[in-house]
């Protein structure tokens, strides 16, 4: 057999085997697109969800939650958005991509100073990041990262926004600002109380306090556009549920109000 | 253009330029071996050299970490005895770039010295010449189009690079942030217009990269 039709079969035979992964025919498929700090609470919400109404499933889009806004502003279709802060909602809001009135905050979070675990340090406080020893500091970018939006208030308020310049590295989501400071690559990082609680390798050496950064609260909504727009209620609706409350306050959130 | 675009631009050219400079001295000795030497293994050292070409880039990105992270094989010991890391440094978007492109400029110039005519090697071997004379003033000028075409090619490809520089160098801005690494943060955050120029100004660079590779390479056949 020449090489050419060897090649043809192989790549015949991986389209038979993989037929359904990438283009099966959703049926009664919700997509979420949620921020990356929601991870693994809204993972367990999905099955409560999946229970409550049988036959359906959800799919998740876990990314940097403006990351997500741009992907639906360009026309990625979605029915539900969880966002880690108000910006992005309010900006699609502004472009009338959302269901009217279907806007809820559904939890909040902390905004903490991690360094790595079992090196010792001199960071115990935002007050030593202002210490020369600090070489290496990882944050979310604060354009499209929520966390890295609320360090970065946190830092400008304190003053330190700029002596730090130059040595801050600035991550694309909340993961890689965990990724690097478990590996001991940079001294400490900027992040949400709920995704340094989810690793070891991380000691909580800070919680910014109350007022040092706008409040990071979680908003939720439908999208104008959604195929699916009742599910998507009833998905934001169980977010709101004590059930789902019970979940998020168990990975750490707090309630919205 | 604003500042801080100019500034990228420049790391770019600065990081790329160091970088083929690393791929000749580097691809041009392992060209020569792939392409002529007899040795065990031979296919081996190809496979570990090219795979950087089809690997994703955060694979060889996370590869390029363990090896030289703080923590790292060879990063952990140079950082316990000099307390220096290369990570997020632009030494690091170096290292990136150079292992992501050699491939590209590996597999040129072994095509091309494969191709120089056996018998003018043979002649010259009959003239009395060493192997290594015969290297620098027979094969390599024969093959120096396809060496070039290469360089070109590498050049072109650790200008783009941006997966494993943004796990190895990371994005601190005004230090590390290369062109590709500055696109990305533009296009995530809605900066249009600062998107469109960096995309305009990189695809009219590489664009006229591949085509002097184009135009070396056609020669050499």
């Amino acid at each position: 057999m020449r090489a050419f039709e060897k090649l043809i079969i192989v790549i015949a035979t991986i389209l038979c085997c993989t037929a359904g992964a990438a283009w099966s025919q959703p049926g009664q498929e919700l997509t979420v697109a949620a921020a990356l700090s929601l991870k693994s609470a809204f993972e367990e919400i999905a099955v409560l969800y999946e229970e409550k109404y049988p036959g359906e499933r959800i799919r998740f889009n876990f990314a940097a939650s403006g990351v997500l806004q741009r992907q639906i502003e360009a026309g990625v279709p979605v029915d539900v958005f969880a966002s880690a802060a108000s910006r992005e909602l309010d900006e699609l809001e502004r472009k009338k991509l959302l269901a009217d009135g279907s806007r809820r905050s559904f939890a909040r979070n902390r905004i903490v100073l991690i360094v790595p675990a079992g090196v010792t340090t001199r960071i115990h406080s935002f007050a030593d990041l202002a210490d020369i020893a600090v070489k290496r500091l990882a944050m979310g970018n604060p354009a499209t990262v929520p966390a890295g939006k609320y360090a970065d208030e946190v830092l400008r308020l304190s003053g330190m926004r700029d002596r730090l310049s130059g040595r801050l590295v600035l991550c694309e989501n909340v993961r890689q600002v965990l990724d690097y400071t478990v590996r001991n690559e940079v001294d400490a990082g900027i992040l949400f109380a709920t995704d340094a609680a989810a690793v070891r390798g991380v000691v909580v050496a800070a919680t910014a306090p109350a007022g040092s950064h706008s409040p990071a609260v979680y908003h939720a909504a439908a999208l104008k556009d959604a195929k699916r727009g009742a599910a998507a209620r009833n998905f934001i609706d169980l977010l709101l549920s004590s059930e789902g409350q019970a979940v998020l306050k168990r990975r750490g959130f707090q309630a919205a109000q | 253009m604003e500042s801080s675009t100019l500034f990228s631009l420049r790391l770019s050219l600065q990081v790329a330029a160091v970088a083929t400079i690393l791929i000749f001295a580097a691809g041009v000795p392992i060209a020569y071996l792939l392409a002529r030497g007899v040795f065990r293994g031979r296919e081996v050292v190809d496979v570990l050299i090219t795979l950087p070409l089809v690997l994703p880039p955060t694979v060889t990105g996370y590869l390029l970490i363990v090896l030289l992270g703080r923590n790292g094989i060879i990063g952990g010991t140079l950082y316990r005895w000099t307390g220096w890391s290369i990570m997020f440094t632009w030494q690091a978007a170096v290292i990136a770039s150079f292992v992501v492109a050699l491939p590209l400029m590996v597999k040129t110039a072994r095509a091309a010295i494969e191709t120089v005519d056996r018998n003018l090697i043979d002649a010259s071997a009959t003239l009395g010449h060493s192997e290594l004379w015969t290297v620098v003033r027979v094969t390599l000028p024969l093959a120096q189009r396809g060496i070039v075409a290469g360089l070109v090619l590498a050049f072109a490809r650790a200008l783009g690079e941006f997966g494993a520089t943004l796990m190895l160098a990371g994005n601190i801005p005004g230090r590390t942030d290369t062109m590709p690494i500055a696109m990305y943060a533009a296009a995530a955050s809605g900066d249009r217009s600062g998107a469109n120029v960096m995309v305009l100004l990189f695809t009219a660079i590489s664009g006229a990269c591949l085509y002097a590779a184009n135009r070396l390479g056609r020669r050499t056949a």
